[in-house]
Order: C-alpha cells, then sequence, then structure tokens
C-alpha cells in the first residue's frame, strides 16, 4: 500500500507539470471536438491527431493521446444521445436509453449522469491500474481461445435482454449481425466470402460503415419522412442537470456498471466492447420495472457509459504491464509510443517508471477535466437541437461522411453506408432494432475466430470447452441469462401481440 | 477621371500575368519539384511496424524536399488495396507509397488475382529499412538453442502449434518458409494481428512463431518469451545477445521484412532520382538512422537502395515467394 501511494505521488509529480497538464486539457477537448463529428471515433481521432504529438516529449504525448482517446470517446456517447448516432461500439448501447431521453427533453440530463457516470467510472479504474495491474495481467492471460469463445456465447445471451420489442425480432437482427461479420476474407484460409467479387468488402464491413448506415443516415431518413414526428426535440428542453432523483437512481447503476466494465476490459482481444453491454443488460434485470428500459430509463445510460469509461481506462492494462495492445486503439497507442523512441512492454513499468505512473495519473486528471469541460458544454449541446432539422441534416450527413471516409479513406465505404441508410430505414419502419444486429456484428467475427481457434489448438475436441473451468462457468452464465431473458420474454411478448396497433 | 479603359487594361494584364504564373513553371517545372504536399501512402494501419518506419524516414525526406510529405494509411487486404490504390495515382511525384516484402514480394503468390504487378507496375524509389525476422517460442519451449529448437519441430511438429497474423502476413509468409526448410507441417493458428498472436504465446497457448523484431524485443528482454535467431547476416543491435540464424546452424533462413519506396509506373526519373537523393539523406542522417536501429530496423542492405537494386530486390522477392508459399504452409 505504501508502495502505491508512493508510485502515485511520482506520477501526480510527472502528470501536475504545468506542461504535462496543459496538454492533457488540450487532449481532451481536442478530442470532445473531434470525436463529437458523427462516425469520428477514437481511433480516426488519434491517427488524425498523431502528428501534431511529433514534437513533444515521450511523456507529454502519450498523456495528450491518452486525452484524445478518452475525449473522442466521450464524444461519441454526445451524439449516441443527441442525434442517435453511436460514435462506436460501446456507444451503441446509449443510443437505446440515452436517444429516447433526449426526445422526452431530457437530453442535458442524460449528457449530465453521461459526464458524472464516467468521472466516477474513471476514477475507479484508475485506482484499478494503479493496484492491481500486473496480477490483472495474469489472470487475463488465462483467457485462451475456449475461454473468448465462451464469454461470446453469454455475451450473445445479453444481446436477447436489449430487445426493446419483439424478442424474436431481436433474435432476428443478431443472427443477421453474425452473418454480416463473415463477410470478407476468412481469417484462416484467406479466401474471400460472400464479397460478390467487389473488392471494398475483401476487408468486410466496417463497423463505422454499418453504424453510420443503419444508425445515422437511416435516422435522418426517418426523420424527414413526412408520416413521422421529427425525432431530435419536439418538445422543451427541460433541466440541464440531473436532479437530486436522478442521481440517486443512477448510483446503484454507475457502480455496478463500473466494476462490469473494469473487469471486460482488461481481457485481451477487445473484451471492453462487451461492458456496456452487459451492464445494460444487467440493470433491466435488476429493475423493478424493466419495462421503462428502452423508452428513456436514466439506468440505461448510467450504467452502460460508466462501464463504457471503466473498459477504457482498464483496456491500457494489458498494453503497459504486458506490452501487448488488447484492440484497435491501443496498437496505435503501441505505435505513438514506438514512433516517441518508447517499447511498451512488461519492462516498462520499471525502467520508465515516471512515464509509467504519469500516465495513470493522467488518466484520472483526464476524467476530471472531460467532467469539467463536458458539464458546460451539456448547454450548448443541447440548444444544438434547437437547429431547424432543414439545416442541421446535411451537416450530419456532411459530418457522418467526412467520418466514414476518414476510417479507411475509402469513397466505397461511404456509398455503402448510404445504401445500409436505406435498408436502416426500411427495418425501423417493420419495427426492427438495429442495436441487436450491432453487438451480432461485433460478437460474430471474435465467436467464429475464437471458435476455429479453440478447435484447432484442441485438434477439433469440442470438449475443450466445458474442460476448462473458466469457459466451462462462462457457458453456465450463458444458460442460466438466456433461460431468465426467455421465459418472461414469451410472456411479455404475448402481451405485445394484443396491444399492437 | 478614371475611364473604363485603364481599369480593363489592369484586368487584362492582371489576366496576363495570371496566365504567365500558370504557363510560367512549365519549363523548369522538374527543376521545382516538389513544389506541393507529397502523399505516401502507407498500405497498413497507424502504428504497426511499416508505419513507423514510413513516418520516421518521411520526416527527414519532408525537410530535404522543402516539402510536407503526408503519411495516409490506406490498409486492407494484405497492403494490396493501398498499393494498388498509388499503382492508380497520377505519375507525377506526388503520391508515392511504402510498399513491403509482402505487396511487393509474396502478394503474387498469396492473391492469385492480385489487380498489380511488384515489378511492371512501379519505379521503385529505394529500400528504406529492414526488420529482420526473429524465431521466437514460449518461455519454457524444450529447446535450449536453435539446433535444439529445430530438431525438435522437426521430430513433433505435428504436435505443435504455430501462431501468425493470417494469410498473407508477415508472420504467415516468414514461418511458411521456416516451416518449409523444416520440412514441418504445424497445426498453423490464425489471428486477428501480431498482438493477439503474442499474448497466445507469453501465455503459452501456442508453441512458437516467427515476427518482425519490432514487434518482440520487450517480451524477449523481459523473459516472456524465449529468441532462437535473428535472420539476418550479423546480429540486431536490438537484441544482441540472439544469435544469427547462421550462428545457430540454419543459414538457409535469411528473410526480413523489409520496406522500400515506390513510385506509380510512368514517374519522370528526375522525379525518383530526387526522391531517392532525399530517401538516401535520411537514411544517412546519423539522428534517424539512429531511431530505425532502436527499434530493431536493419539498415545493412545498401544495394536496394538504389531504383536499379530495389527492382533486383522485388524480382528475386517475388520469385522466392512463389516458390515457398507453393511448397507448402499455404493456407490450404
Amino acid at each position: 500500500m505504501g508502495l502505491l501511494l508512493e508510485n502515485l505521488a511520482l506520477g501526480f509529480s510527472v502528470a501536475f507539470s504545468m506542461q504535462n497538464l496543459g496538454l492533457a486539457l488540450v487532449g481532451c477537448l481536442v478530442g470532445t471536438l473531434v470525436g463529437v463529428l458523427p462516425g469520428v471515433g477514437p481511433i480516426a481521432t488519434i491517427t488524425m491527431l498523431l502528428p501534431i504529438t511529433f514534437g513533444l516529449e515521450p511523456t507529454g504525448a502519450i498523456i495528450m493521446l491518452a486525452g484524445i482517446y478518452y475525449g473522442a470517446q466521450y464524444g461519441g456517447s454526445t451524439t449516441a444521445i443527441l442525434v442517435n448516432i453511436p460514435g462506436e461500439v460501446t456507444a451503441v448501447v446509449t443510443t437505446l436509453d440515452g436517444h429516447q431521453m433526449a426526445r422526452q427533453g431530457r437530453a442535458g440530463v442524460a449528457l449530465g449522469i453521461a459526464a458524472i457516470g464516467s468521472f466516477a467510472a474513471g476514477t475507479f479504474a484508475t485506482l484499478v491500474v494503479a493496484a492491481l495491474a500486473v496480477p490483472l495481467t495474469r489472470l487475463a492471460l488465462r483467457f485462451g481461445a475456449a475461454e473468448y469463445f465462451s464469454l461470446m456465447v453469454a455475451g450473445l445471451a445479453f444481446a436477447v435482454v436489449l430487445a426493446r420489442g419483439s424478442i424474436v425480432k431481436a433474435i432476428a437482427m443478431i443472427l443477421t449481425g453474425i452473418l454480416l461479420s463473415t463477410v470478407g476474407t476468412d481469417l484462416e484460409t484467406g479466401v474471400e466470402r460472400m464479397t460478390l467479387g467487389f473488392a471494398p468488402l475483401s476487408d468486410g464491413l466496417d463497423f463505422a460503415v454499418l453504424a453510420m448506415g443503419l444508425f445515422g443516415f437511416a435516422e435522418v431518413l426517418r426523420n424527414l419522412d413526412a408520416s413521422q414526428h421529427r425525432d431530435a426535440v419536439d418538445r422543451p428542453i427541460g433541466r440541464l442537470l440531473p436532479s437530486r432523483a436522478d442521481l440517486a437512481r443512477s448510483a446503484g447503476p454507475i457502480a455496478r456498471g463500473t466494476l462490469v466494465g473494469a473487469f471486460l476490459g482488461i481481457l485481451p482481444g477487445n473484451g471492453a466492447v462487451l461492458g456496456p453491454f452487459a451492464s445494460y443488460a444487467l440493470e433491466k434485470r435488476l429493475a423493478r420495472d424493466p419495462g421503462r428500459f428502452g423508452h428513456g430509463a436514466i439506468e440505461g445510460v448510467a450504467g452502460p457509459e460508466s462501464a463504457n469509461n471503466a473498459g477504457a481506462q482498464t483496456s491500457f492494462v494489458p498494453l503497459l504491464s504486458l506490452g501487448i495492445p488488447p484492440n484497435a486503439v491501443m496498437a496505435l497507442m503501441v505505435g505513438a509510443m514506438t514512433i516517441h523512441g518508447i517499447v511498451p512492454g512488461p519492462l516498462v513499468m520499471t525502467r520508465n517508471a515516471p512515464l509509467f505512473w504519469g500516465v495513470i495519473a493522467s488518466m484520472w486528471i483526464g476524467n476530471l477535466m472531460l467532467l469539467v469541460i463536458n458539464l458546460p458544454l451539456v448547454g450548448l449541446w443541447v440548444r444544438l437541437l434547437t437547429v431547424p432539422y432543414r439545416l442541421m441534416f446535411p451537416a450530419i450527413l456532411l459530418f457522418s461522411s467526412i467520418g466514414i471516409y476518414s476510417v479507411n479513406n475509402s469513397a466505397a465505404d461511404v456509398l455503402m453506408a448510404a445504401g445500409l441508410g436505406v435498408a436502416g430505414w426500411a427495418l425501423a419502419k417493420l419495427d426492427f432494432e438495429p442495436a441487436p444486429l450491432l453487438l451480432g456484428y461485433v460478437l460474430g467475427r471474435l465467436m467464429e475466430e475464437n471458435l476455429r481457434r479453440a478447435l484447432a489448438l484442441a485438434r477439433g475436441s469440442l470438449g475443450t470447452f466445458v474442460q476448462r473451468p473458466i469457459s466451462a462457468g462462462l457457458i453456465l452464465v450463458a444458460a442460466i441469462v438466456l433461460a431468465a431473458a426467455l421465459l418472461p420474454g414469451v410472456r411479455r411478448r404475448r402481451d405485445e401481440v394484443f396491444t399492437a396497433d | 477621371m478614371r475611364p473604363a479603359l485603364p481599369i480593363l487594361a489592369a484586368r487584362a494584364l492582371g489576366a496576363a500575368a495570371a496566365l504567365l504564373a500558370l504557363a510560367g513553371p512549365a519549363a523548369p517545372a522538374r527543376a521545382a519539384y516538389p513544389e506541393r504536399p507529397i502523399t505516401l501512402i502507407v498500405p497498413f494501419a497507424a502504428g504497426g511496424p511499416t508505419d513507423v518506419v514510413s513516418r520516421i524516414v518521411a520526416e527527414h525526406m519532408s525537410r530535404t524536399l522543402g516539402q510536407q510529405i503526408v503519411v495516409e494509411n490506406v490498409a486492407g487486404a494484405g497492403g494490396t488495396t493501398g498499393i494498388l490504390r498509388g499503382a492508380q495515382s497520377p505519375p507525377d511525384g506526388y503520391t508515392i507509397m511504402m510498399g513491403h516484402m509482402g505487396t511487393h514480394g509474396a502478394a503474387p503468390a498469396v492473391y492469385p488475382d492480385l489487380k498489380y504487378d511488384p515489378v511492371k507496375d512501379f519505379e521503385p524509389i529505394g529500400l528504406a529499412a529492414g526488420t529482420p525476422i526473429v524465431i521466437v517460442a514460449r518461455k519454457d519451449f524444450p529447446a535450449k538453442d536453435l539446433k535444439e529448437f529445430v530438431a525438435y519441430v522437426k521430430a513433433n511438429s505435428e504436435k505443435l502449434n504455430e501462431a501468425h497474423a493470417g494469410p498473407g502476413s508477415v508472420s504467415f509468409t516468414t514461418c511458411a518458409f521456416l516451416n518449409s526448410l523444416l520440412g514441418a507441417k504445424p497445426t498453423r493458428v490464425a489471428y486477428r494481428g501480431t498482438g493477439p498472436a503474442l499474448n497466445d504465446l507469453v501465455a503459452g497457448q501456442v508453441d512458437y512463431m516467427c515476427d518482425q523484431i519490432v514487434n518482440l524485443v520487450p517480451q524477449v528482454q523481459a523473459g516472456t518469451i524465449r529468441a532462437y535467431a535473428v535472420a539476418l547476416p550479423q546480429r540486431s543491435p536490438a537484441l544482441p545477445d540472439v544469435p544469427t540464424t547462421k550462428e545457430g546452424g540454419l543459414p538457409e533462413y535469411q528473410v526480413s521484412a523489409w520496406n522500400a519506396m515506390f513510385a506509380p509506373k510512368g514517374t519522370p526519373p528526375a522525379v525518383t532520382r530526387r526522391l531517392n537523393e532525399a530517401l538516401l539523406a535520411a537514411l544517412e542522417d546519423p539522428a534517424t538512422s539512429k531511431r530505425l536501429t532502436d527499434l530493431g530496423g536493419d539498415l545493412s542492405n545498401k544495394e536496394a537502395r538504389t531504383p536499379a537494386g530495389l527492382r533486383k530486390l522485388v524480382e528475386s522477392e517475388v520469385a522466392r515467394w512463389k516458390k515457398v508459399l507453393a511448397d507448402g504452409g499455404a493456407a490450404k
């Protein structure tokens, strides 16, 4: 404990230098501003802004890039709430209740609780990273392909709970998502699957393309559809910050979301994507009246947003303690550190102690800055909603197109997103939810790859999934979640049959 | 006092000046190259080994040329997406690309319907830096040196698992070469990128892999994985304790993930010469070359730094990988 305090003191002494504080602030600010453009997620933001860190010394550069990362991530949640466009995978869940809150004139409250939840989660996750980085890494290393596959099965079981309406439709969308995830070059044989000979599909559909199409473009089409009400705000703006009752309601979800997100974030292979979904599923199960979920329940924003931020932070653990990036954003951070002459690895902690602890301390400072930056901005963002839609939608389309283009520098991606937009509009007309499709898409690929990898390693024996204790435990969890979700679900669906118009 | 005429005259003069300005530099255009920023297409994601080499080299070249070289990452299909886009760009010297062992060596063998020819569709500029390949295994692998490793893999290969980052990747092709030399038939386990593969190697879930030194240095230094040999004629300063394949008794295993600059076919020779001079200046600059070697970069192949030398390298690499990947190891 004494050692931990000593290390944190070293970290804060590094992070509290005037220059590093300034860099953290600039990083958070720039990250928020760029990240708030629909479609521009953390990866695109960091890639674009990487060159501006070249002139800095390494610690400052990493602190600034980390700030850009949190800022961009947070910006993604802002667009999810305001215009129903998730900036990245982890913000998909936020669209469910966050955007519903905005439609009810509670956008400010949703943004506020997202900022507060993120800050609480960030503070806790910083402590986790500082205290437990090494033992947690050892645990994460025990997660092999079999465990991963079982975790994804559990994740899909959660997905069923996401359904706002019909469970059968949700399952159909999950399966469609899994099917779409198999488009592209097969990882093991190098053979192209379901690309129809169309070259831009050879690496599969990009998540940003799918999300922008099904959410962003489809949302614009839906709003322009004369037969429906304009979505954004047709009610007064209401209060800007969460009330005492809102906070009381959110405390539990924030705490639980933080724990779930922090744990999943540590896992290699992008376990963090599951965090918000798992948190949402958990809150919906715990709620006394799960019917409110999907119709603007504040718990459905507070929990996933906390999980999202906690995971963002703890996903630094494998990078800092092991030198192995768990996801694409962290891989980019490795490159950034390498360019600055620091090769991340197991020895960074001892050889480069000021950098290591400085970055950890700056995580907390970054979170504090995000709170300071974002609470005042809430009013500004909410006022954006009062901009007439005829001015707003061309801007949304323009920025979305720029965002999609920036991911792969590919014009074909923009056209595909437009096509998917029409599909998304049709699906919305037929009451199919896009969120389960996106989850199926993200999990499908991980699931297939880990299934095949686990079977290759076990020489084809399916027994591997139940013989390995962690894997067996996860399969059991999946079975329980599914049983619990499906049984009342069947009842609920019967009710809906009678209330449907 | 001010009749229309002088204004018209002034306008005409202005227009003429503008026309002159447009037409003026036409004759000495080549001497003036480059007069605007140059795009360097890096066919892999930002942060990877090729991207890092490209950015370090481009930074120094920008200073020599007096124009910014802007790195544009166009990833996809093992780098061939970005290279194809570069090959189809106007050959004016304002779009160049960083090719590598995969895109300009192994690609024709990996992708049967590749839409470019690594030899015919490019004007070579010069080799930038290679990253040596290292043979590594999980830390408790039952072999203490390369000789024992070779003997063990030959005897037990069907029980072993080899990790790689997908068909066409450096780890895939270079280990296919190793396996074909040893006559080994391990189970080849595919990962999405080197990071996850390395993760499972550190955890001991897989037995061995081949990869670029820059990805492996920290793990080898920390003892979380074991390095058997570096596939270079001389030891790498990044891992001075790791013997070469020649010292270890497998001299045929010579392979480097080289990175080299290319311009689209038809780029004027004066332009590629200018770019080559700037590239050489970067590689000879002590600070820049130190940054590259600190990362494990290999600057020993000086012959391929000339356009003619690079052309020869590409020809020999295409032939080599065609043979290796047809022999076996391809993911069939």
